[in-house]
């Protein structure tokens, strides 16, 4: 299954959660928001939602800024 | 106290900054110690694995509030998603709502900041919203339900200062929320004015990320919101066209 994270490709096996994707990214959670297609998949979800292919994962933290 | 109270938040300090421009976390650190702060902005950005060290853990150790922005928005949409990431990675419902309408600007675009405020507003955050210095806009959205308005003195990292004190003293006096000079301070004269025509608090960043000397300049600014908002209460003279006599005329 191919998604995209972070605006890269990934390939993840069939039916990898949001936390799965995380992973590929960092091991900490907090601090961290995810938001799949455009909504918001809250922490406690991370581990129940599954991906689907050409799925779009943002995965955030806070910066410098402003 | 004179304490500053947000959305029902007392803060002692009425010196808000940001962490943009630091060349490292040491010296942004070091700056906010010395600027006494007590409520600072972050960006929201994808996470970068090689990143050392977080603006968050700095923030942190110090007791300081955060207060994520949507800085990088363009439109409603991105600011409103922005703001809902924010809350999730940072749990806080408050955002400072920046809306941008170009990027060589950066002025914030008036319909999508008063779109999203009202979006943001009916979700349930607290929205402090960065405008230009419009007192119509600014009381619309007060009435909208924001729990602050934020006027630019210049743009965002122009160092220009207030370029129309009418108007910041057009929106303070119409205010029922505090009023928060935000952009375009380049030294410690502008912060003491903003807080002169009356502002409650000051918002900057760049004036002191970027001096030669971050932390003394950090200072400088602690001392000049002090002063100006202590001439504001204490109430200046009128200005006068001629002299007036300080001492007896009469031998």
């Amino acid at each position: 299954m191919n998604v995209t994270i972070n605006g890269a490709a990934h390939e993840l096996p069939s039916g990898a959660t949001v936390a799965q994707a995380v992973r590929k990214l960092t091991e900490t959670r907090s601090g961290v928001a995810v938001a799949v297609n455009d909504e918001v998949v809250s922490r406690g979800a991370w581990d129940s939602t599954a991906l689907a292919e050409a799925d779009r994962v943002e995965v955030l933290t806070a910066v410098q800024g402003g | 106290m004179d304490d500053l109270i947000i959305g029902g938040e007392k803060f002692s300090s009425r010196l808000i900054m940001g962490t943009g421009g630091a060349p490292s976390l040491e010296v942004l650190d070091a700056a906010l110690a010395a600027s006494g702060t007590e409520l600072t902005t972050v960006a929201m950005r994808r996470l970068d694995p090689s990143a050392r060290g977080s603006v968050l853990d700095v923030l942190r150790a110090r007791g300081i509030k955060v207060l994520p922005n949507t800085a990088g928005c363009f439109t409603a949409g991105e600011a409103v998603l922005t703001a809902r990431l924010a809350r999730e990675a940072l749990e806080t419902d408050w955002v400072k709502l920046e809306v941008i309408s170009d990027e060589r600007t950066l002025l914030p675009d008036p319909i999508e900041t008063f779109d999203a405020a009202e979006r943001l507003v009916a979700d349930g955050f607290t929205v402090l919203p960065y405008i230009g210095d419009d007192p119509a806009l600014a009381r619309r959205l007060e009435q909208a339900g924001c729990a602050a308005v934020m006027p630019l003195g210049a743009p965002i990292g122009s160092g220009l200062g207030i370029r129309n004190p009418h108007n910041i003293e057009l929106i303070v006096e119409a205010a029922g929320v505090p009023v928060i000079l935000d952009a375009g301070i380049g030294t410690a004269s502008d912060a003491a004015l903003a807080m002169e025509l009356g502002c409650d608090a000051v918002l900057l960043a760049t004036a002191v990320t970027r001096a030669q000397r971050p932390e003394l300049m950090a200072e400088a600014m602690r001392s000049a919101v002090r002063a100006g908002r202590a001439a504001r209460l204490a109430g200046r003279i009128p200005r006068r066209r001629y002299a007036e006599a300080s001492s007896p005329m009469n031998p």
